[in-house]
């Protein structure tokens, strides 16, 4: 019998069908000789590639933690299983130094004491007000609490050292990997990579790569003895907060733009093509849509459906099956309040589109208008879709910090970048200032929201046949 | 006064700097119009901005000298030389309607360059441009003072550009293209003006232009610019009567014209050499048709040959290109029984809409009664200025805009008021070839995908082989490479993509194409190429020709039947050697007049007309005309004119012949 059960949270499944979509599409565009070219464009492009290695990072982070499954309570053999009532995920087995290791509440990156001073029983009686030991944060070093800077610089060290050689090992294999390929014959594989003589941008993902090993070999290795980037109100670890943000932010910002995506495409270009009473009626809507404050629509929204889950709480069996449906419903309230920007967008440009000659002649040949909308107008919107998309990736990151800042955000239980910053509202106001964990939030958020811009460019710039 | 030497001038582009002028040398003395020639890319328009160094931002200077009255203005700060732009030399741009700034008045945009230059403040700075105004032959320059741009016709928009440019009483005025955004009349307008302004104030002309036609007009002496380079260099008169350089040449053999019906143009084949592969030797060694063995390595030195006539080409021959091919079938002489096109009473009118609740408040009539028939084989070209509702015949012919009334009858089947689904088949009997090769191809598709298109929407069991090889044998027969199936249409230039336009709309194989100025966006020689192969295909296919154009020079060409439209109406019509040897309309008359033709006796006395076309949502009374028209009469500022004929085969809608 297995340890463990595994769990399908509804977003898991979503999740999971996006990456077979994803495969499904990598499938059909090798498989069509232009899309493939426009795909090795993007490969080709150093700044695209060396974005798209590090997303893939915080794919791979968020992937792991949409694995999910309840532990087997030790039981009497002969009975029926039980299973604990905590609902865990690959990446919080992988993480469990991080998620157990928990003080009693506040401490610096990297600090041997707490925070806040306290009163300590001394051995030989009487108290004393100090910053007390921390449980686990550089518990090796015993009483040598001075030596942190050397054991860290030296372990961080060690590990870059480590780091380093497993990078050389990669850079080996791709070596070897374009060797096979067929290309100028004098140089080896390593030569063509260093000169950026492939077709791939090889070179660019794998300066990447080693920058992303030699931060974060170092930082997991650290995080061993160390807390490396503090522990918030609670004890918490704030890296393991962070790492399980990322799956949030991740699940937001995708669900919505997909939510989105479909009615803001088909309205615009259906209120642009056919112009009319259907326009008339589509611009009605979003104007109205666009004139209600919209934190205000989202917070009705989500206070609605608050009070729905409150109501049936038959419905989830574990508080993770609850916040799970909460962050969906958010995806969907968001979703659809927000594709009035790009519908406004796309009927424009499909306005100008409809005037143009070879949309006419297409109507001269008899061409259906579906078949219009599908091989002529959606093919020349794609480059607004794309940039959209991307920006609204990057907006709905932050607009779910912003709400949850608010208090309509997720699920109380569910860690966000939004909770984190919700948090530093009181942590900043405090004295002395916590600020690490407002730092760690802000550019764990600023490096993905980033990293989707420049791979968002590189995309474009590649599918863009004029500039190809 | 104005001196160019060695001007050199290119274009960052990448890391290397392609030079798109290289080594112009000409000189313009006080009172001449110096006229630079050329196809576009040549680098005319990179010259005239170098002049006044108003380069974009990849622009570089490389070397040579500009010297205005022994002043280097290469070499000039920039704060020094923003006093010479507009003070002693002064530009007046391609496209009126860009080049003013819509949200100040005529009246701020002129007042500006007087303060600038002349430092006129307030009442003696509006005296001026009241003076200036009306020396542009601007009527009521009081209230055109403060209006706005968009306010003024085209016409107007370049007479204000102009008494902006004499503002700061330029010694020296840059006209780039300054006539090819107008039509034929107005034209004739500009180009009287700047030459009256020219010889009243001495002023020197840097003319740019590609028109043969206006630079006979216009221009004391001629530089032809090849590919970055000056190639030849004549007065007026040697020019047009020996041209030397075999691209002079060339450009001649080119032009379409009423001698040359039923014979081939003569073309250049191949395309101006982009920046980065510019030839070592003669730049137009590739397409000339006297090429020796030293022309692609050795770059030819100027030679002279008579006093203000040089040339830089190695081929000391004379003679203009013979050879031109006859036709087989020249002419086909086809006295059809039954036309197969037949439009009677078209009307597209379109609403006016305003207010709330968009309430219907007037009507532009831009098709307002047209009738026209076409038979198989034969061309119908379709002439006027622009606005005229042209297009609009075409596209209501294809009922890409609903007709409002009439009837459109092909093939004695009625398709107005048609149901889609049968209207559907009926469009393969016309297809349309449109004016803008650019915007006519849809960029994300590829060019055997555009091609076919027609074909599966109009034929949709055709297995896609017998598809594939229907598409190369159209590329075929408009002269592309077969691999030109799998390329984007980016990667064509204009000529080549306007065939490929031609190939779509012959794929459905159609008894009549319709063509909305398939060549006005081309150049001369890219021009002969279309035009060539529209005659073969006629040829070949009999398909008959709606020619939409208000080129006359084409029509003479390649037209059988005239019909000239004016404001929404044709006021003439018949076989094209009666309207255009002998004009019933006055319109027709002026048009004609005022075409600009490319030959030293070409200047024959252009019929002025006054103002410019009235808007199709309010026609005058009676004939549309008759404010414009020389010779109205009492009666036609009460009737609309009947149809007289002049001929069996000739119509005229004018009280004059009635």
């Amino acid at each position: 019998m297995m340890p463990f059960q595994i769990v399908v949270l509804w977003s898991d499944m979503l999740v999971w069908l996006l990456v077979a979509a994803g495969v499904g599409l990598g499938v059909l565009i090798a498989r069509n000789p232009p899309l493939r070219a426009a795909w090795r464009r993007v490969g080709a492009n150093r700044v695209g590639m060396a974005a798209a290695t590090v997303l893939l990072t915080f794919v791979l982070v968020g992937l792991l933690d949409s694995l999910h499954y309840h532990l087997r309570m030790e039981g009497k053999p002969g009975q029926p299983a039980t299973y604990a009532i905590e609902v865990l995920s690959v990446l919080d087995a992988l993480a469990t130094p991080l998620r157990s290791r928990n003080e009693k509440t506040y401490s610096e990156p990297f600090a041997t004491r707490l925070y806040a001073k306290e009163s300590i029983d001394l051995p030989g009686g009487g108290t004393t007000r100090d910053y007390p030991r921390l449980k686990h944060g550089g518990k090796h070093l015993g009483d040598d609490e001075g030596a942190v800077v050397e054991d860290a610089g030296f372990t961080a060290f060690r590990a870059a050292a480590i780091a380093f050689v497993g990078w050389l090992g990669l850079v080996a294999a791709a070596g070897a990997l374009v060797g096979r390929q067929p290309g100028d014959a004098a140089l080896s594989g390593l030569q063509r990579i260093w000169r950026g003589e492939t077709d791939f941008a090889w070179n660019a993902v794998l300066a990447t790569l080693a920058a992303i090993l030699l931060v974060v070999v170092p930082l997991f290795w650290l995080a061993g003895s160390y807390h490396v980037f503090g522990t918030d109100k609670v004890g918490q670890s704030v890296l393991y907060q962070v790492l399980k943000s990322v799956r949030t932010g991740l699940i937001i910002g995708l669900v919505t733009t997909l939510v989105m995506l479909p009615m803001a495409v088909l309205l615009g270009i259906v209120a642009g093509y056919f112009r009319g009473w259907v326009d008339d009626l589509i611009q009605y809507i979003y104007t109205v849509l666009n004139s209600i404050p919209g934190v205000l629509l989202i917070a009705a929204a989500v206070l609605m459906m608050q009070v729905v889950i409150d109501t049936h709480p038959q419905w989830f069996s574990t508080a993770a099956e609850r916040a799970d449906l909460r962050l969906l419903a958010l995806c969907f309230i968001l979703g659809i309040t927000s594709w009035t920007g790009l519908c406004r967008l796309l009927r424009g440009e499909t306005l100008k589109l409809r005037e143009l000659e070879y949309i006419q002649a297409a109507q001269a040949f008899g061409v259906s208008n579906g078949r219009i909308i599908v091989r002529h107008i959606l093919p020349n919107l794609m480059h607004i879709v794309i940039i959209a998309l991307v920006m609204d990736f990057s907006g709905l990151v932050l607009a779910e910090a912003v709400l949850s800042y608010v208090g309509i955000g997720v699920d109380p239980t569910m860690t966000s970048f939004g909770t984190m910053i919700n948090n530093a509202r009181m942590e900043l106001g405090r004295e002395p200032v916590v600020w690490w964990s407002l730092a760690a939030a802000f550019s764990a958020m600023f490096i993905l929201v980033l990293a989707a811009n420049l791979f968002a460019d590189a995309v474009r710039d590649a599918f863009d046949p004029r500039a190809a | 006064m104005l001196k160019i030497e060695n001007l050199r001038l290119g274009f960052a582009a990448g890391k290397q700097t392609l030079a798109a002028v290289d080594g112009i040398s000409f000189d313009i003395a006080k009172g001449e119009t110096f006229a630079l020639l050329g196809e576009s890319g040549c680098g005319k328009s990179a010259t005239a901005q170098g002049i006044m160094r108003l380069l974009p931002a990849a622009g570089r200077i490389l070397g040579g000298s500009v010297r205005l009255a022994d002043e280097d203005l290469l070499h000039l700060p920039e704060a020094a030389m923003r006093a010479r732009r507009g003070g002693r030399m002064a530009m007046i741009f391609q496209e009126p309607a860009t080049s003013l700034n819509p949200v100040l008045t005529v009246g701020r945009q002129i007042g500006e360059v007087l303060e600038r230059h002349l430092g006129l403040i307030g009442v003696p700075a509006r005296e001026r441009m009241l003076e200036l105004l009306r020396l542009v032959g601007i009527a009521d320059p009081e209230r055109r003072l403060d209006e706005y741009p968009f306010q003024l016709s085209g016409g107007m928009k370049q007479r204000v550009m102009i008494a902006i440019a004499l503002a700061g009483d330029p010694e020296l005025l840059i006209a780039d293209e300054p006539t090819t955004a107008l039509d034929v009349t107005v034209q004739a307008q500009i180009l009287d003006l700047l030459a009256r302004l020219q010889a009243e104030r001495g002023m020197g002309m840097l003319l740019i232009t590609h028109d043969l036609g206006v630079v006979a007009r216009m221009a004391h002496r001629i530089g032809v610019m090849y590919a970055g380079e000056l190639v030849e260099l004549a007065s007026r008169e040697a020019f047009f009567s020996r041209p030397r350089h075999p691209y002079t040449q060339a450009l001649f053999a080119a032009l379409p014209e009423v001698s040359r019906r039923g014979l081939k143009l003569t073309t250049i084949p191949g395309q101006v050499p982009s920046l980065s592969v510019m030839p070592n030797g003669c730049r137009f060694a590739e397409r000339c048709s006297h090429v020796m063995p030293q022309c692609p390595t050795v770059s030819p030195p100027w030679r002279e040959l008579a006093a203000a006539h040089s040339v830089r080409c190695h081929w000391d021959g004379e003679a203009l290109a013979e050879g031109m091919a006859r036709h087989s079938v020249t002419e086909l002489d086809i006295e059809p029984a039954r036309p197969f096109l037949e439009v009677a009473g078209l009307k597209v009118h379109f609403p006016i809409r305003r207010g709330l609740l968009q309430r219907t408040v007037g009507h532009v009539r831009a098709v307002d009664g047209v009738s026209l028939s076409i038979s198989a084989g034969r061309t119908l070209a379709l002439v006027g200025e622009s606005g005229c509702g042209k297009t609009t015949v075409g596209k209501g012919l294809l009922q890409l805009l609903k007709p409002t009334a009439g009837s459109v009858k092909v093939g004695q089947r009625e398709l107005v008021g048609m149901r889609a689904k049968r209207l559907r088949a009926a469009r393969r009997h016309m297809q349309m070839v449109f004016q803008d090769p650019f915007a006519s191809l849809n960029p994300r598709m590829r060019v055997g995908e555009i091609i076919a298109e027609g074909m599966s929407a109009l034929a949709p069991d055709t297995s896609s082989q017998a598809r594939n090889e229907a598409v190369l044998t159209l590329l075929r027969q408009v002269g592309l490479p077969d691999e030109a199936l799998g390329r984007y249409p980016h990667e064509f230039s204009g000529g080549q993509r306007q065939r490929i336009a031609i190939a779509r709309a012959l794929a459905v194989q159609p008894e009549l194409l319709i063509c909305d100025e398939p060549t006005s966006a081309l150049d001369v020689s890219v021009q002969a190429q279309i035009l060539n192969l529209l005659k073969k295909l006629q040829e070949e296919l009999g398909v008959a020709y709606l020619f939409i154009t208000h080129n006359f020079a084409v029509v003479e060409y390649l037209a059988h039947d005239v019909a000239v439209m004016y404001l929404g109406r044709i006021v003439e019509q018949g076989r094209a050697e009666e309207v255009l040897r002998s004009p019933q309309h006055p319109y027709t008359q002026a048009l004609l007049s005022a075409v600009p033709v490319p030959r030293l006796d070409g200047a024959t006395a252009v019929i002025r007309l006054a103002g410019e076309t009235p808007s199709p949502a309010n026609p005058p009374s009676g004939c549309h005309f008759h404010p414009r028209c020389p010779q109205a009469m009492d009666v036609c500022r009460q009737r609309y004119p009947e149809t007289s004929d002049v001929s069996a085969t000739h119509f005229v809608h004018c009280h004059l012949r009635a």
